[in-house]
């Protein structure tokens, strides 16, 4: 398989920018969602919600990291013996990110503490497992870099949209900016009778959000429905 | 802490899919049936159990100031972890095989699986940000593995019911799994309320 992959790519030119390589980037937002239709990646999708901040923030990382280790496995997938595949991912996927979690840890220490383990848990993020056990393994690196960007935003899509759902509904705000309801709106209801809905700030509203999605997403796109 | 006191907590005031919603992966992909669910589990239990000791032994005595080197070398935490746990789960899967067949086919592929479990390698991680000891890191391991065995069988058990439900077509499968661990996360939250220093005194 890895062969006819390798032909195919002799005859394109290396750095093109067409139609299949913007359906690479492209299909993961909607046809091919590492989450809503993988279901890749769910761990830290819910976990890294409540705040919007946060969730750019995981997004950034996840791009950053797939695209990278995408582009570092597919150069390297010729001169990695087929037993040892899985450290060789694992060690370049473990670098990327700790580069990430220190970079993070001097930029902006408060958000790395909120995040706390889940920067490290990228490493076992199966999007980038699993994008590069499909797709790096067997293209050549620059289509492999874009389709790794690619799922990364479609991660990261997800994200924003839970996490701007949580943070209005669950604490009044948006980016730490007062939407609804006012200085305190637990005690004081007169501040646009809005009370914070704490059922959105518990990790278990990600759930529900997501199902949401997942129904909508497949109600207008009939061909994902599961039919078993 | 006592260590029963940390068992409980970890299986179930702090259950690692249902409260943190680590391991979401290989859950919601092995959850069709009660008979799989039951073997992951299992091998998760075993994993997280050996792993969470041999992690807490290389933080102490290989990565931290005191240790081996006498640096400080945490930067490298990620990776010696990641290769533990790789390791690790291999030499299981060689043990098993030779001791005892029967267990290792009925683990089958899911023992390689778990390398990638958020829930292994975010145990280690949950360890070393809340600095438990030797013993109290392998009560850790085996009561968050008991409460994701806990999980995940419990859900393979209603997806095996709601097949028979009028679910609406979009929302079938994957929405609907997502729906009822939302529920029971719900439901596992209401074990908050448990004092463990209480559980302790009595």
């Amino acid at each position: 398989m890895a062969e006819t992959a390798v032909k195919t790519a002799k005859k394109e030119s290396t750095f093109a920018f067409g139609k299949k390589e913007r359906k690479l980037i492209g299909d993961p937002l909607n046809d091919n969602n590492p989450i809503t239709v993988q279901v890749l990646g769910i761990c830290s999708a819910l976990a890294v919600t409540t705040l919007v901040k946060q969730a750019v923030v995981m997004s950034i990382a996840v791009v950053f990291v797939c695209g990278l280790a995408n582009l570092a496995i597919s150069l390297l997938r010729r001169s990695v013996p087929k037993q040892v595949r899985m450290i060789v991912q694992l060690v370049v996927i473990a670098f990327l990110v700790t580069i990430v979690e220190l970079t993070l840890k001097a930029l902006d220490y408060e958000v790395y503490k909120q995040l706390s383990v889940f920067i490290g848990l990228i490493i076992t993020n199966c999007i980038i497992m699993g994008r590069l056990e499909a797709f790096a393994m067997a293209n050549d690196p620059w289509r492999s870099f874009l389709d790794g960007i690619g799922n990364g935003l479609g991660y990261g899509a997800i994200l924003i949209i839970v996490a701007v759902l949580r943070e209005i509904f669950g604490k009044g705000q948006l980016l730490g900016w007062k939407l609804i309801g006012g200085e305190d709106a637990l005690i004081n209801t007169t501040g646009g009778g809005y009370l914070n809905n704490n059922l959105f700030v518990l990790s278990a509203s990600a759930m529900f959000i997501i199902a949401i999605l997942i129904w909508i997403h497949r109600s207008y796109n009939r061909k994902l429905v599961d039919i078993s | 802490m006592d260590l029963f006191n940390i068992f409980i907590q970890a299986a179930f005031i702090e259950n690692l899919v249902l409260i943190y919603f680590l391991g979401m992966c290989s859950y919601l992909a092995v959850s069709k049936s009660v008979k799989t669910a039951v073997g992951l589990g299992l091998a998760v239990i075993f994993v997280l159990g050996i792993t969470m000791p041999i992690n807490w032994l290389i933080s102490e005595y290989l990565l931290s100031e005191t240790g081996l080197f006498g640096m400080d070398l945490t930067f490298l935490r990620l990776i010696l972890f990641i290769a533990v746990i790789a390791s690790m789960v291999q030499l299981v899967e060689m043990v098993i095989e030779k001791v005892s067949p029967p267990l290792y086919n009925a683990l089958g592929i899911f023992l390689p699986l778990i390398t990638v479990n958020c829930a292994i390698l975010g145990g280690s991680l949950f360890m070393v940000s809340r600095e438990y000891n030797l013993a109290e890191s392998a009560a850790f391991g085996l009561g968050g593995g008991f409460g994701w065995f806990l999980a995940i069988v419990a859900i393979a058990a209603i997806r095996e019911k709601i097949q028979y439900s009028n679910v609406p077509a979009p929302l079938r499968g994957l929405g609907m799994a997502f729906l009822l661990t939302g529920l029971m996360g719900l439901a596992f939250m209401s074990l908050m309320g448990i004092d463990p220093d209480a559980l302790g005194a009595n």
